[in-house]
C-alpha cells in the first residue's frame, strides 16, 4: 500500500515541484536579466549597478534605507524584549490581554499605521500635537512630534515590527528548559540573578533573530516610507524603486536597485537560521513544563505603564485615530457633535466608483490565496514531515524560499515576468495571485511544519500498534489534529494577502485594484475622510478572520509566521 | 524628436501633393446627440473614465450623468495626470484597453496621446458652436475641458492678510520656513504645467532652490496642498488648484487666495475619447456630456473651475482671468522638458 502511494506521490510532488520552482524561479531570473540587461536590446551591461553606487539619487536612498532599518531593529528589540519577557517570565497581570493586543499591532498594515499616525503626529493639525498645544497654551509653531521626519519613519515602522520579535523571544523563552533555571536556583542564584545569568544569555539567539527579521521588515517596506517620507523630501530605495517605474519607466535601474535589498535579505536570514539552529523558526508547545514564574513585586506598576505605554501606542491611539478621522467633518482634538458626520461612510460606499470593485478583488485574491496557499503547503509540509519522496528537503527549502525575496523585489520580477508573452497575465487578478501565493507560501508551509511536528509520528505510531491501518492512522488521529492548523493557515494568508502593498502596487491595473491600492491611492488624492473609512473596513475583514483562527483549540498563531506580511 | 520629424515630413508631402490647408480638412463635422447614439451607448453600459479631476467633483458628474442617462455606469479612476499618463502607457504596452474617456491637467499627454494615434476624433454640436476655436485641437482630437489657476492661498486664522505672501519672492523669506506646502510634478499635471510655466518666467531654477530650504511640506496631488491650508497643517499654499481652493471655501474653510505679483500659472485640462475605447458611444456620450454648458455651469459653481463655454456664467466670486496677470501655456516646450523637469524637482524636493 506504502508502494502505491509512492507511485502516486511522484507525479504529483514533480508537478508541485515544478510550480514552485516556477513561482519563485522565473521572476527572479527576469529580474537579474532585466538588471543587466543593455537597454533596446543587445547584449549585457552592468551600468545600472555602476549607477546604484555613483548616482546619489539612487545611493541616499539606499542608504536610508539601511539606516531606518538598523535603527528600527534595535527600537523593536528594546521595546520588543522586555515585553515578551514580562509576558513570558513574569507574573504581569494581563497577560492575555497584552498578547492579545499585541496580536492586533502584528496584523495592522503598517501603511494603515502610518495613515493613522499622520492623523496623530502631524506637527501642526495632528491630534497630540494639537492636544500638546492646548494643555501647555503654546503656539502654533510649537509642536511636540513631527512625523515627517527620518525619526517619524523609524517610529511608525518600528512600532508595527516590533510584534516579530516580540513573538521570537516569548517561543524563545518558552523553549528554555527548565531544568537549567532550576540548577541555578538549587545553586543558590536568586531569581533575578538566574534571570541576568541564566534566563537572558539562553534567549539572546532568539532576540537577535527577531531584531534581524525587524530590520528586513524595515528595509523591505514600502507603504509606511510612501507616506511619510516622501512628504519630508526623502526617499527610501523601495518608494525609488517605484518611482522608477513611473513613466518614463526605467525598469533596468528598478531592477538593479532591488538586487541589494535581495542580497542583504538572503545574507541576515542565513545568519539567522545559523542563530536558530536547525529547528527553525516554527515553535508550538514542545515538551517545556511550566516555566519559571519571576514575581515582579514593586516592579509591577512600572511594567503595567510600560505595557500599556506599548499597546496604546500600537493599537489604541491609531485606531482610536481612524474612527475618529472617519466620523469627522474636519480633525479637530476637540469633539464636537457637530463635526461629526456619516459623510465618508456614504462617500466611500455609495459614491465612490472603485470602492465595490476593489473589495470584491480583495476578497476574491484573498480566498483562492489562502485555498490555494493552504493546499500547496499542506502537500510540501507532509512530504517533509513524513519525508514521503526523495529530494524532500529541497521541497522545504523552495516552500520556505519566498521569505528571502522582498515583496517589492517579487513585484518587480513578476512584472518583468508576466507583462510578456507567453505568460501575459498582467491586467489580470492572476498575476495578484500569482504574487500574493508566492509571497504567503512560507506562512502555511511554517504553520504546516509545526502542526506536523507537534503530530509526532508517536501518535500514528501508537495508532498503528494498536491495529489501525494506515489510513485509518491518517483519518482518525493525523486528520482531526491537522484541521485547526488547516484553518488557521487558511485565516492567516488570507489575512496576508489582504493586507499586501508593496507588490501589488506594482502589478495593478484599474479593474486589479485592491482595498490596499484603493487606500494608497486615495492617500495621494489626500482625502482623509475617506482614507480612514477604507482602513477601518480592511481592518474589520482582518479582525473577522483572525477571530475565527484565534478562537479555534490549538490555534497554529502562537508559532511564528516568518514571511514578509509588510505593506 | 519623433514629433519634430512626423512635422517636417508632413509639410513636405503637403507641399509636395499642393495638399489643401489641413486644419479645416481634419476637424470632424459636429456631430447631434441622437437617440440612436444613445440607444447605442446604454447598450454598452458602461463608461470608463481616467481623470484627474479632484475626486468628489468627478464622482459628482458620473452621478449627472447616470442621473440624465440610467443604465451608463459611469467609472471613475482619479489620480494625478502624470499617474493617469503612466497608466494608460502600461496598459497600453500590455495591449490592455480599459479607457474610454480621458482627462489629464498635463496638456503635452495630448500632444503624444495623438502624435501615437491614440485619440478618436470627435466633435459635439455644442461643443461647435459653443467653444472657441483655440480651445479644441485643429482636428479635433481633444478639446480645453476646464481651465483652472495656481496661486497662492493662506489660512486665514493663522496669517494676517497684511502678512500674507504677495509675490514669489515674498516666499522665500525666512519667517515662511516650516510653513509652506505644494505638490509635485511628478504625479500632478496641474503642478507640471505651473512648475513649468514658473520656470519660464522667473527664468531659472534658482527660485525653486531657494524654495527647496525653506522645509516644505511636499505633497502628491494639487488639491492637497487647499486642503493642507484648511485644516491649518500649514499655513501658506505654494501652488494647487484654484478650483479647489473655492470649493473649499465654499465649505467654509479660513481660505483665502493670493495671486502672486508676478504672475499666475495658468492650466488648461484638456479631455479626449480614446481609439481604442472598449465603449465607443458610452464614451461620445459621455465626453459630449462632460463639455455642455449645463454640466460646464455645475463645474464651475459647485466645483470652482474655470470654463471656456461662452454659454457659461463665470462664478461672481471668481477674479476675472482678464484682470489678472496669466503665465502662458506651451505644451509642445513643455513636453520636450518634462523630463528634465521632474528629474531636477525630485533633486530639490524629494518626491
Amino acid at each position: 500500500m506504502e508502494l502505491r502511494r509512492l507511485e502516486l506521490a511522484i507525479p504529483i510532488l514533480g508537478v508541485a515541484a515544478i510550480l514552485l520552482a516556477g513561482l519563485i524561479g522565473l521572476p527572479l531570473a527576469w529580474l537579474f536579466r532585466v538588471s543587466v540587461a543593455e537597454p533596446g536590446g543587445g547584449g549585457l551591461t552592468g551600468a545600472n549597478f555602476v549607477a546604484l553606487v555613483e548616482d546619489p539619487e539612487l545611493l541616499q536612498p539606499l542608504l536610508l534605507s539601511l539606516g531606518v532599518a538598523f535603527a528600527v531593529a534595535l527600537a523593536c528589540a528594546a521595546v520588543a524584549a522586555p515585553l515578551a519577557w514580562l509576558i513570558a517570565r513574569s507574573d504581569f497581570p494581563w497577560k492575555r490581554a497584552i498578547r492579545l493586543l499585541v496580536l492586533t499591532s502584528f496584523v495592522t498594515p503598517p501603511f494603515l499605521g502610518a495613515i493613522a499616525w499622520e492623523i496623530l503626529a502631524a506637527p501642526n493639525s495632528g491630534l497630540l500635537n494639537q492636544a500638546y498645544r492646548l494643555m501647555l497654551d503654546l503656539p502654533r509653531s510649537e509642536h511636540a512630534f513631527n512625523i515627517y521626519s527620518v525619526g517619524g519613519l523609524v517610529f511608525v515602522i518600528a512600532t508595527y515590527t516590533f510584534p516579530y520579535v516580540f513573538i521570537l523571544v516569548v517561543n524563545g523563552l518558552e523553549r528554555i528548559p527548565r531544568e537549567l533555571e532550576e540548577a541555578s536556583a538549587i545553586l543558590g542564584a536568586r531569581r533575578w540573578a538566574t534571570a541576568l545569568k541564566v534566563t537572558v544569555p539562553l534567549g539572546l539567539p532568539a532576540l537577535l533573530a527577531g531584531t534581524l527579521v525587524a530590520f528586513l521588515e524595515a528595509m523591505n517596506n514600502f507603504g509606511a516610507p510612501a507616506i511619510i517620507a516622501i512628504p519630508a523630501g526623502l526617499q527610501t530605495i523601495t518608494t525609488k524603486i517605484w518611482t522608477l517605474f513611473q513613466f518614463p519607466p526605467q525598469p533596468g535601474l528598478a531592477a538593479a536597485a532591488a538586487v541589494p535589498l535581495l542580497a542583504v535579505t538572503i545574507v541576515l536570514l542565513q545568519v539567522q537560521q545559523r542563530l536558530l539552529g536547525r529547528r527553525g523558526y516554527a515553535v508550538v508547545g514542545g515538551k517545556a513544563g511550566r516555566p519559571d514564574i519571576v514575581p515582579l513585586g514593586r516592579w509591577r506598576l512600572p511594567a503595567l505603564l510600560f505595557a500599556l505605554g506599548i499597546v496604546t501606542i500600537s493599537v489604541l491611539m491609531p485606531y482610536a485615530a481612524l474612527v475618529l478621522s472617519a466620523f469627522s467633518r474636519t480633525l479637530s482634538v476637540t469633539l464636537s457633535p457637530a463635526n461629526l458626520t456619516i459623510q465618508h461612510f456614504t462617500f466611500v460606499f455609495a459614491e465612490l466608483s472603485g470602492t465595490r470593485q476593489a473589495l470584491s478583488n480583495s476578497l476574491i485574491l484573498g480566498v483562492t490565496t489562502a485555498t490555494a496557499g493552504t493546499l500547496l503547503t499542506l502537500v510540501i509540509a507532509y512530504v517533509v514531515a513524513r519525508r514521503a519522496l526523495p529530494l524532500w528537503r529541497w521541497l522545504g527549502y523552495l516552500a520556505t524560499a519566498p521569505i528571502a525575496i522582498p515583496s517589492i523585489v517579487l513585484g518587480v520580477g513578476l512584472f518583468f515576468a508576466y507583462t510578456h508573452p507567453p505568460f501575459a497575465l498582467y491586467g489580470t487578478l492572476a498575476i495578484l495571485f500569482l504574487a500574493f501565493l508566492t509571497i504567503e507560501l512560507p506562512i502555511g508551509y511554517q504553520q504546516f511544519q509545526a502542526a506536523f511536528r507537534s503530530v509526532h509520528s508517536d501518535l500514528e505510531e501508537a495508532g498503528r500498534i494498536l491495529g489501525a491501518g494506515r489510513l485509518r492512522t491518517l483519518a482518525d488521529i493525523t486528520a482531526p489534529l491537522l484541521w485547526t492548523a488547516v484553518v488557521s493557515t487558511w485565516c492567516l494568508v488570507f489575512v496576508a494577502s489582504i493586507r499586501e502593498l508593496s507588490a501589488a502596487i506594482l502589478l495593478f491595473t484599474v479593474d486589479t485594484k485592491v482595498l490596499s491600492v484603493l487606500i494608497y491611492d486615495l492617500n495621494e488624492s489626500g482625502d482623509p475622510g475617506a482614507i480612514a473609512v477604507v482602513g477601518l473596513l480592511m481592518l474589520l475583514i482582518t479582525f473577522a478572520v483572525i477571530g475565527i483562527a484565534y478562537r479555534l483549540p490549538r490555534a497554529g498563531l502562537q508559532a511564528r509566521p516568518a514571511a514578509s506580511e509588510e505593506g | 524628436m519623433k514629433y519634430r520629424a512626423f512635422r517636417w515630413s508632413t509639410l513636405a508631402l503637403a507641399l509636395a501633393l499642393g495638399a489643401p490647408d489641413t486644419a479645416d480638412a481634419a476637424m470632424p463635422a459636429p456631430t447631434t446627440i441622437t437617440p440612436e447614439l444613445v440607444k447605442a451607448a446604454t447598450a454598452e453600459g458602461k463608461v470608463v473614465f481616467y481623470t484627474s479631476v479632484e475626486l468628489k467633483l468627478g464622482e459628482d458628474l458620473a452621478k449627472l450623468f447616470q442621473e440624465k442617462y440610467p443604465g451608463i455606469s459611469v467609472q471613475v479612476e482619479r489620480t494625478g495626470s502624470e499617474r493617469v499618463f503612466q497608466r494608460i502607457g502600461q496598459e497600453y504596452a500590455a495591449s490592455i484597453h480599459t479607457v474610454d474617456v480621458v482627462n489629464s491637467s498635463d496638456a503635452a499627454h495630448f500632444l503624444y496621446w495623438k502624435e501615437h494615434g491614440m485619440l478618436a476624433p470627435f466633435l459635439s454640436a455644442e461643443m461647435a458652436t459653443e467653444y472657441p476655436a483655440n480651445a479644441i485641437d485643429p482636428d479635433g482630437t481633444y478639446g480645453s475641458w476646464r481651465v483652472t489657476l495656481s496661486p497662492f492661498a493662506y489660512n486665514t486664522k493663522l496669517v494676517k492678510e497684511g502678512e500674507a505672501p504677495k509675490s514669489f519672492a515674498d516666499l522665500l523669506d525666512p519667517k515662511w520656513k516650516g510653513r509652506l506646502v505644494k505638490a509635485s510634478p511628478n504625479y500632478s499635471g496641474t503642478i507640471m504645467t505651473s512648475t513649468y510655466e514658473t520656470l519660464q518666467a522667473l527664468g531659472g531654477w534658482d527660485f525653486f532652490e531657494k524654495l527647496a530650504k525653506q522645509d516644505v511640506l511636499q505633497t502628491q496631488s494639487a488639491t492637497e496642498p487647499p486642503r493642507k491650508v484648511a485644516t491649518g497643517e500649514r499655513d501658506v499654499m505654494v501652488d494647487g488648484s484654484e478650483y479647489f481652493a473655492y470649493a473649499l471655501m465654499d465649505q467654509g474653510n479660513p481660505l483665502k487666495i493670493v495671486y502672486p505679483a508676478e504672475g499666475v500659472p495658468m492650466i488648461t485640462s484638456p479631455a479626449a475619447i480614446m481609439k481604442e475605447a472598449p465603449h465607443p458611444n458610452a464614451a461620445r456620450l459621455f465626453y459630449a456630456f462632460i463639455f455642455s454648458a449645463p454640466v460646464q455651469q455645475y463645474m464651475v459653481e459647485k466645483g470652482g473651475t474655470r470654463s471656456l463655454d461662452k454659454e457659461v456664467k463665470d462664478r461672481p466670486d471668481h477674479v476675472p482671468l482678464a484682470s489678472l496677470k496669466l503665465w502662458p501655456e506651451d505644451p509642445k516646450a513643455m513636453e520636450a522638458k518634462a523630463g528634465e523637469i521632474k528629474k531636477k524637482y525630485r533633486q530639490l524636493f524629494g518626491g
